[in-house]
């Protein structure tokens, strides 16, 4: 996956937990709780799609990295890049 | 096969469960004992009309766009649209004793002003509570603590008559024990009934469960029906396996009773040291249903529901006789905010009952007693309002008996054990409880009891090697 698609996909799992609100507008540098209303039970949404979607582990230790979509992207880009998308 | 995990009990809270659990593809069963689903919040069919069991209204409602609430953070965590729920808002609700009443609506600032205006004496120790309240951590699920909201209120408050007006909805929506409250119920219940507020679903409890049940099913969850649990068997401390009435064994990582605390741990084979210590749950109540031949408005009942005491001190405990007529809980489901008015008037009325005395009655005299009791609560009624009874076109009542017929709750004890587990863990590795003997109570409660229990235990459970020793 390039790193616009783990962006996209990282979008795609926020849009689906929080659907009413305007990914449009967001934000990469700034925190995702502050931006949108998520909790920490959407944090476990986040990880747990991860799982999903990508079969990836996220540990405990590593949730504050996913606290931006910047850091998300850092984070996941080089764990998911050998990961191929099907549309 | 085996599953990850079965859920005992298709109410509120393990339908809930199931769909979190189903939602991330795990392997999951839900096996109920009735024919129904729905639980203690379930409903029945007479003739041709459909009566919900359990709801008069869902409390927590709040407005589409809040998302930090019960109700908002329950639709995000299921992924159902506000919309999808078809809630329609109460009109206004009233709190009636003898020489005070006390409206609410959704509104919250509406009982605040009604405070100030009835009892000017008491406004400023009530904004204390208030902040009492808006501080405390109702959600913490931490079991050490218990405070007693009567200390609370009588550290805030000096009008016992106020302060009994404040408990009557809380307690007959939601209190488990006889007399005081622990204050985190009590929080919960406040929140949820005064700051949130009433609703109901077009097409109730039916529609609401078919929601759930679609949801889950689409996910890939399984459903059993007519298929009661006979017990629970365990080995060395840890969940071997469920073994069905119809003797069929089930295999599974985790269990999620939601069949009550107790309940669960007599199913447990072998025998679990301590379980006849625990607190059955004595609190049931007698419902009627009322159906008219016009609406509840133009009979003088206009309000959405009442909670009333005809003394001026209000009593919440199992009654000595049969049923306690001085108190009750009135609803008129026809007076919400719904987009078409329902096609009949009715009335619901609910009063305290005594589970052992109703289960005592010979066949011959359930059905004679269910009628004099309902007679007796009407009665009651005419202190406050205008008499009905000339247009009622049909009648049912349940009773507690009845209640546990249908769901296997003991005493038909709706609000469950007054002792909570509020963190689900029994003895028993990998069985838990959800729903209202984990604590959170109400149709949102019970709900989010569920996602939660299934969230804390099998989904967050299996990111951490360690879980399991704490």
């Amino acid at each position: 996956m390039t790193r616009e698609q783990v962006r996209q996909a990282i979008l795609n799992i926020i849009s689906d937990i929080a659907p009413d609100e305007d990914l449009g507008a967001v934000k990469d540098e700034e925190k995702l709780r502050d931006q949108f209303d998520l909790d920490s039970m959407d944090f476990l949404d986040i990880v747990m799609e991860l799982r999903k979607r990508f079969n990836l582990e996220v540990p405990e230790k590593d949730y504050q990295e996913l606290v931006t979509v910047a850091s998300s992207v850092e984070y996941l880009f080089p764990r998911l890049k050998d990961y191929e998308l099907v549309s | 096969m085996k599953y990850d995990a079965i859920i005992i009990g298709s109410g509120l809270s393990g339908l809930a469960a199931g769909i979190r659990l189903a939602m991330f593809e795990k392997k999951v069963l839900i096996v109920e004992k009735h024919v129904e689903v729905g639980g203690l919040n379930s409903f029945y069919s007479r003739k041709h009309r459909t009566f919900d069991v359990g709801l008069h209204a869902m409390t927590n409602y709040t407005p589409k766009g809040v998302r930090t609430s019960p109700l908002g953070k329950l639709l995000k965590q299921l992924r159902f649209k506000h919309d999808e729920f078809r809630l329609c808002p109460q009109e206004m609700s009233e709190i009636r004793f003898p020489d005070k009443v006390l409206r609410f609506t959704n509104d919250f600032e509406f009982l605040v002003q009604e405070i100030a205006e009835q009892f000017p004496s008491q406004i400023d120790g009530f904004q204390k509570l208030l902040t009492r309240i808006r501080e405390f951590n109702e959600l913490n699920l931490d079991d050490s603590q218990q405070i007693s909201s009567r200390q609370v209120l009588e550290s805030c408050l000096t009008d016992p008559v106020l302060i009994d007006m404040l408990y009557c909805p809380l307690k007959y929506y939601g209190n488990a024990a006889e007399g005081d409250m622990d204050f985190y119920q009590f929080v919960i219940m406040f929140k949820s009934i005064f700051m949130e507020g009433f609703a109901k679903p077009v097409g109730g409890m039916p529609y609401i469960l078919k929601l759930l049940v679609d949801k889950y099913k689409s996910l890939g969850g399984e459903l059993r029906m007519g298929a009661g649990v006979q017990s629970i068997v365990h080995k060395d401390g840890k969940l071997q396996s469920i073994q069905l009435e119809n003797t069929e064994t089930l295999v599974a990582d985790k269990v999620i009773s939601s069949a009550g605390i107790v309940e669960t741990l007599r199913l447990c084979r072998p025998r679990i040291v301590g379980e006849s210590d625990l607190k059955i749950g004595q609190m049931s109540f007698i419902e009627s249903i009322f159906v008219l031949d016009r609406m509840p408005k133009e009979v003088g009942y206009d309000k959405s529901i009442v909670f009333y005491s005809t003394e001026s001190r209000f009593k919440y405990r199992v009654p000595k006789g049969l049923t306690d007529v001085t108190s009750g809980v009135l609803c008129c489901p026809n007076n919400f905010h719904y987009p078409e008015a329902p096609s009949e008037g009715v009335i619901r009325l609910t009063n305290q009952a005594n589970f052992k005395l109703w289960d005592a009655l010979a066949r011959s005299d359930y059905r004679a007693a269910k009628k004099e009791y309902r007679g007796r609560g009407v009665n009651a009624l005419l202190t406050y309002f205008p008499d009905f009874s000339d247009h009622i076109i049909y009648i049912d009542s349940f009773t507690p008996k009845t209640i546990f017929k249908y769901t296997g709750h003991l005493n038909g004890a709706v609000y469950g054990s007054p002792t909570k587990i509020k963190s689900g863990r029994t003895p028993v590795k990998n069985l838990f409880i959800c729903g209202t003997d984990q604590g959170f109570l109400g149709i949102i409660g019970a709900t989010l009891s569920g996602i939660s229990m299934a969230n804390l235990h099998i989904l967050q459970a299996e990111a951490k090697s360690e879980y399991g020793r704490i």
